[in-house]
Parts: structure tokens; sequence; C-alpha cells
């Protein structure tokens, strides 16, 4: 987030929403959003299902999947043609605005219309609302990012907040968030192919050879590899070995069948988890894990918010995962020297000049968001105040991308995926409680579409695609729009992922889990 | 800002308009006791244990709702404001089953502390009692409505802060309760399980089902934490007995969420103790995995890694860190990745 989640009820005016089911997925954000909204915000929701803001919202445009960009295009056509941009800020703060204007002049209101299904009355409200309101928060999650044009649905957002000035000031900001606990502290922390922690980049010599030096080892010079592409890698023999460290592909990933194909042609395979899951089942070392509260060390939130994480009961595996890893790089030959995550987390912040400001001490009340620079640095509520990372923002004229997988006569239903408020990956199934209540999947019918295929509510249904074929329960329901079938993918018994699109954004390889075709019959 | 000056207790203070005699009080260190108040949510003035004398007033009045005004003279604890509150106390314990032993909320109830501290036993006035049936259909809050004293924190709290607006206040008098729509139970409503009611109930009505019969609030050790689930970054306090996790409960200090948390992050935390946890190092052994030592697995690990590596260069070797663990343990996947076995090849399932 280039912003902070507080700003939600202390200073945004308009809250715009697109592809995030916020009340669900990130409910204490949810629940802000909504509490702003009745203190007098205004919101607007953009989402083909009825999510629950949606009821709150005073514009609930119901998209038509994949077509973020049109969209976008088409409030910056309005935008640009009315003159309710913020020459100022578009002037000094930002470049290339041609082009992106010369894009947008083509996605007129009619043209974007037909392609979105929003009608040109809301998009004209829509672009003078957010337009014309000072202080407006766009927030996305991964309805924006989960589709082979998630890097342009994500620059599409950065357009329309530059265009209009919403960048740099509390309660403003392109503010995506983050699904899981530490999924941003895993990036700041270099657990990608092509940086350090920090995201200090790997092919840039003088970085590497401060790593080089701080580690007194010679460092790899190339770009690794990404997570689909490593799967890629263990099927065609290229990758032999694999550390997997909590998680679960297999149930997460798209396209499953892929991935167990993978994992069974690795020659070992160690997997570090808290119970034996499905991608635990191909490992030839199971090493158990410590869970959260059997460690101690700090999480990193979607606003940057680098917070500490306590240790309240003893490692059920009777070591920390920390240890783990020494323990396994000492038999290795290379003995890692801690005492505790705190000495961990100070080399890190001593390599990495966004975060060398912040220590547990700093930490211990409220956290700190980065970047902190310095011990006397506050942090970082908002991102961007006097200029962008790079200088200028550079706007770019993105045209339309079409999901790789469409609806056809054979496949004729859109197939949507997310997560469902009471489940979270793969951790909650082993809550009794949770589970007990949540414990099998029910995927969204419309209505019309139930009539159609003689599905009654909580009727078993088979959901096909050209990847697989999976059974659930039917939950008849307007949230979704006529031809879309909605499933999470929490349940083993229903393994969603395992009939996802193949389509890949071909920059970040994040899988179109919102968007497949597939066929719906009764089971 | 515009200032009053008022006095309290005998005493002249000067605070910014506005304020209520309550907190002008408690800037000058005097304590009134509350029960329906709370400060994250707004005022009601329903339980009248904030009263206070205000000269020229014509009744006591409810200083968590009151604005001070210029020239007041209030008085916190005079012998007609004991007396109101003590009679309170006396009204509310007359309709309160006085089970405290067994009460998941000894030592955490606020009823409690103010009967010690006004010297309320036993309600002078004998009465009909309710006896509604104990809510224990969902596996989360238990509801005992013979407990509630109408404070209505919690039907505050649902919709001010969750906005969810699943329970309100239905009947009249004597009758008069906190219920979901058409007095159906929590799971015929559209409660979403946030326990936000269950972190504001001052007395046993609201309590945590997982907790019940795990250990009395005292022997309690609460560590602040940040919440394993979404990327929110809320906080909270784990609840720990004897070395066993037994609970969560709200930490209002926390800077993002205060005393909000959603299902999963409130009831969600059982998983650490579910028995199907791996407690030991695996080996598979012909298809099946046996229990071995953290020796014999690691040394297998080094023996394998070293192996592959030397026969199919470093770039034969990927790691999966997590976005679940620790920024510490993602450090350390990704220095053993690039350190030890030489290669660039590690990601996370940010991308996934």
């Amino acid at each position: 987030m280039t912003n902070s989640i507080n700003e939600i009820t202390t200073d945004a005016q308009l809250m715009m929403l697109i592809g995030t089911n916020t009340t669900e997925a990130h409910p204490i954000i949810g629940y802000k959003m909504r509490q702003a909204k009745r203190n007098g915000a205004k919101l607007i929701v953009v989402d083909p299902r009825r999510i629950d803001l949606a009821e709150e919202a005073d514009y609930w445009l119901r998209i038509n999947s994949g077509t973020d960009i049109p969209f976008l295009n088409g409030l910056m056509h309005i935008i640009i043609k009315e003159g309710l941009y913020d020459k100022n800020f578009v002037e000094t703060r930002c470049e290339n605005f041609e082009a992106l204007e010369s894009t947008v002049k083509n996605y007129t209101p009619d043209y974007v219309s037909k392609l979105t299904g929003i009608s040109e009355d809301d998009l004209y409200a829509v672009a003078r609302l957010y337009a014309t309101t000072d202080r407006a928060m766009l927030f996305y999650t991964l309805g924006i990012t989960e589709h082979i044009c998630g890097t342009q649905n994500v620059m599409s957002c950065a357009n329309l907040a530059m265009l209009t000035g919403h960048l740099g000031r509390p309660g403003t900001g392109v503010n995506p968030i983050r699904g899981q606990n530490n999924v941003q502290g895993a990036c700041d922390m270099g657990a990608l192919p092509n940086v350090y922690s920090g995201y200090q980049p790997v092919i840039n010599t003088d970085v590497r050879k401060k790593f080089e030096q701080a580690w007194g080892v010679s460092l790899p010079d190339k770009v690794g590899l990404m997570i689909p592409q490593m799967f890629d890698a263990a099927n065609n023999g290229q990758v032999k070995a694999m550390y997997i460290l909590g998680e679960n592909p297999v149930l997460t990933d798209p396209n499953s069948n892929h991935i167990r194909k993978g994992l069974d042609k690795l020659e070992f395979l160690v997997v570090q988890e808290l119970f034996l899951t499905e991608t635990a089942e191909y490992a030839d070392v199971i090493l158990p894990a410590a869970s959260f509260a059997e460690t101690n060390g700090t999480f990193t939130s979607t606003e940057r918010r680098v917070q500490r994480v306590r240790k309240a009961i003893e490692p059920v595996p009777g070591q920390g995962n920390w240890q783990t890893i020494m323990a396994m790089s000492a038999k290795m030959g290379y003995p890692m020297e801690y005492n505790d995550p705190e000495e961990i987390w100070d080399e890190m912040a001593s390599l990495s000049p966004s975060l060398t400001g912040i220590t547990y001490e700093r930490l211990e009340e409220k956290g700190i968001q980065w970047p902190c620079q310095s011990c006397d640095h506050p942090g970082t509520a908002c991102l961007h105040a006097a200029s962008f990372t790079r200088g200028k923002g550079l706007f770019q004229g993105i045209d339309h991308i079409p999901p790789q997988e469409v609806p056809d006569e054979e496949y004729p239903f859109l197939l949507n995926t997310g997560r469902i408020l009471q489940h979270y990956n793969v951790t909650t199934p082993y809550s009794k409680g949770i589970q007990s209540m949540w414990s099998e999947e029910h995927s969204e019918v419309n209505p019309d579409d139930a009539c159609k295929l003689g599905v009654e509510n909580g009727d078993m249904i088979k959901v096909t695609s050209r990847r697989g074929s999976i059974t659930a329960r039917a939950k008849v329901t307007d949230r979704v729009p006529p031809g879309m079938i909605w499933m999470s993918f929490h349940y083993a018994a229903s393994p969603t992922n395992a009939i996802t699109s193949e389509g890949l954004d071909p920059i970040t390889k994040t899988g179109e889990y919102k968007v497949a075709a597939v066929k719906v019959e009764k089971a | 800002m515009e200032m009053v000056k008022l006095t309290i207790n005998g005493i002249e203070i000067e605070v910014p308009a506005g304020t209520t005699i309550l907190k002008a009080a408690e800037q000058m260190g005097i304590k009134i006791p509350t029960l329906c108040f709370l400060e994250e949510l707004s005022s009601v003035g329903a339980c009248r244990m904030c009263v206070v004398e205000v000269k020229g007033a014509r009744a006591l009045v409810a200083s968590c709702a009151a604005a001070v005004a210029p020239g007041m003279d209030v008085q916190t604890h005079s012998p007609a404001v004991m007396e109101a509150r003590k009679m309170m106390l006396d009204l509310l314990v007359a309709n309160h089953p006085l089970d405290c032993m067994t009460c998941e909320k000894m030592g955490d109830c606020n009823l409690a502390e103010l009967c010690y501290e006004y010297g309320v036993k036993e309600s002078i006035f004998k009465g009909d009692k309710h006896h509604y049936p104990i809510e224990m259909s969902n596996p989360f809050i238990v509801r005992d409505m013979n407990k509630c004293i109408l404070c209505g924190r919690c039907v505050r709290a649902c919709a001010e802060i969750t906005g969810q607006d699943t329970i309100d206040f239905i009947y009249r008098g004597f009758n008069s309760k906190v219920a979901p729509f058409y007095d159906e139970e929590l799971v015929e409503s559209n409660c979403v399980y946030c326990g936000q009611c269950v972190s504001v109930c001052p007395t046993g009505a609201l309590t945590e089902r997982q907790m019940a019969g795990q250990g009395r609030r005292w022997e309690i050790t609460k560590v602040k934490t940040t919440c394993p689930f979404c990327g929110t970054g809320c906080n909270f306090d784990l609840n720990v007995k004897d070395g066993k996790l037994i609970g969560v409960t709200s930490n209002s200090s926390a800077p993002v969420n205060g005393r909000a948390l959603c299902i999963k992050g409130r009831f969600g935390w059982d998983f650490v103790n579910n028995e199907n946890r791996l407690t030991t190092p695996l080996i598979k052994k012909d298809g099946k995995f046996v229990e071995t030592s953290w020796e014999e697995a690691l040394d297998l690990i080094a023996k394998s890694l070293k192996e592959i590596k030397e026969k199919n260069g470093p770039d034969s070797f990927a790691a999966l860190s997590s976005a679940r663990c620790t920024n510490e343990e993602n450090y350390l996947v990704q220095k053993f990745t690039r350190a030890v076995m030489g290669t660039n090849n590690v990601d996370h399932c940010a991308r996934t």
C-alpha cells in the first residue's frame, strides 16, 4: 500500500474498490471501510460479485471479468475529455502523458460500456466522482493481479491515481491489500529470485559484492527461477532438489496436476511444515515446523508495518524454524551464528537501506512502517509524497488484454475463485471450530443458471475444465452473475486449483485464477 | 481551541470545549466507575454508574455523555452519587446469577469489581430472575443472557466496529434482551463471529467458548503478537496457561486494529494445538514415512543436497519460502539458498 490502513477512517473521502472482497479477505480493513462509508465517505465497488460491501456502496459496478483495463481507460477517457484531471500533478510529478492520452482516447464510454457491462451513466458518474474528490483511496487485491494482464491492470490503477493526483497525500494512494500475514515481509526479505533483502537486485555488482563480503561467500550473478518456472524445471529435469518451507503448492498453485508431476520427478524433496500436507506427501524428508506462537520474530503487514511476533509457547517440534535452517546450513559446511531471531534481523537491517533504522526495541509498541533509513527516522506512513521512486511517475498507454481462456460452447461458464471469510489458505482447516461450521466447498451458482441446470441449493455439482474435474456443493445465489461459477480453494475434497487456468501473467508468473472456462453439470 | 473552565471536587481545571465530564475527571486522576462506556464506542449513558452531582442540575448527570460547561461545579463521589451508584448495582445484582465461583469471567468482571468496591453483596430486592437457556450452538461464543446487564456495549460494537448489525435490544422492560433478529440464535443470524461483542462484554454474558474451563483469568499469561492470517497486521494477545495456548483476546493498544479482530484471528488459533501437528522429522522409506531423529534427517538432507549440487550444479536446487513465516525465517531461507546452495532459485507464494 502506498498509504496506511487507518487513513480509511481518518482521511479518506472516497474509497474505490476494484477486485477486493475486503470484508471477507481482509475483514478488519473491510470493517473500517464500512465505518468510513457510514460516517459519510463515498464508496465505489467494482466487482462482478455482489460482495458484502456492494450492499453499502454508492456505486456497485458489476464489471465483466477480465475487463479492468477498458474500465480504467474508460474512466480516464472521461476524466481527460472533461478536463477533470489534476493538471498540476500531471505536469510536475509525471511524464509520458501523451501516450496515455492517445491510448485512452479510443476507450469511449460507448465502447467501454459494451466491453465491461457497466452503463455509460455509471462510467460518467464514477469518473467524475473519483476525479473531483480531494482525497480518494484506490484499493485492489487479487481481482486485479490474478489475470494474465495483472501487471497491466496494476499499471492502469497507477495511471488513474496519477492522472487525478490521488497520490502522496493522506487519504489517497494506490493500495493493494496483501493477502497473507507476511507476504510483504517475505518479499522485503529477498525470498524472491531477483533481489536480496530491501529489493536490492542480484544482478547489481555493487550489491552482490556487499552481500558476498557480509556472508563470506561468492554469490550467483544471474536471476533465479520464479515458482511456476521451478515446477516447469522440475518437470523437465533441470531442478532436481527442492526445499519447501510452509507452503502447499499442490493445493494453492494453479494447475495442480502440473505441480504434482513436477514434485514427483524431483530426486530429493525436503518439506518443512506444521502438518502432513498434500505437498508434504511428496517429500523424501519432512521436517516439523514451529508455528507463529512458538517463535520470536517479525511480520510486515500490507501497509509496510513491521511488527513483532512473540514466542508464547515452546516450539512443538522442539526448535524454532530459524534453528532448523541454521542446523541444515551447518551440516552443509556453512555455519550461521545467531543466538536469537533479533540477531538475524540486525544482520538483515544492516544490509538493507530501506530497513536500516528498524530495531526490535523500536518495534515494541506500534511497529514501524518502512522505508526507515535511520534510527531517528519515524518510518513512512505515506509513500511518494515528494517524488516517485524513479523520479517522475511514468504514464503507460495500455490496451485491453482479454483473459487467456474465455467461455465457449463446450465450456460455457466462467470460473472465478477466491477466499471466504472463515478460511485462510491452509491452516484454518486445522482449526476445529472453523472446520466444524465450514467444512466443505459451497460453489456459488446464479439462480438462472441453477434453473437451467436443474440444480438446487445444496446439490452436488461437477465442474469440469480442460484440465480436470471436481465436485462441490452448489450454493444458489445472485452474488454471482449469470454465467459465472465462483469457488474457494480451501478444501482438499474440492481442489479448485486442479481446474483453474494455465494462463500466467508473463511478467510476474501469477496465475489467472480469476478466469477459466468450465462446464457444470449436476453430479 | 475553545477552552472551558470548571471545578471538579473543588479543584479548578481547564479542558477543551466538548470534553465530557468523565474525561475531564480522568485528566485529574479521578476515576469515575463505568459499565456501558467504552472509549472506542459511542456514549449512551445507559448504566448510570458514571453519574456525578452537578451543582444546580435537577438530577444526577451521566458523566460519560455530558460535556463540560463553563463554571460547572462537579462532585464525583458525593454521598448522593455513592448512594445512587450502589442502588444501580443493587438493581443489577437483583437479577444476576451469583455463581461467580464458576463464572468464566471471574477475575475480569467489571460488575464484580464494582460490587466489591461499593460493597454490594446481595440485592435487597427480591423479584423475578431470568432463566434463559445458555446458547451453546456455535463453537466460538457462549451467550448466557442471564448475566447480561443490558449495557449495550455488544450492540454498539457490532454496529459501530464491525458494522454487521447482527444484534440489538428486543422486547421491553424486564423482558428486554439483546438478541439477533427474531430472537434467533447466532447460528441462524448474519453473525460473522468476529467476537467484538465478547471483547467488550463487562460480565460473563458473552465468553469465548474455546477458553471455557481452560483456566482462571489471573492464571493466564498474555503475550502480545501479530496475527498469522491475512496481511492487515492485527495485533492480539495470546493467552497462555501452563505453557499451553488456550485462547486469543483483544489488545486494545494494537496500532491498526485496536480491539477489533475477525473470526480467524480470534478463533482460528487452535490449529496450533491440533493433534495432527508434525512433531518429529520423518523420512520416506519404501514409500512410507517413518519417524527419525533431527540428526539423521539433517544428515540425509546435507548428503543429498551436496550430491545433487556437485553432480548437477547449484541451479538444480530451488527453495520455496513462505509468506506465513517470519521475516527472519525468510531471510535465512534466501541466505541458505544463495550462500550455501549457490543459486538464486528462491521464491514464495506472493505470485500464487
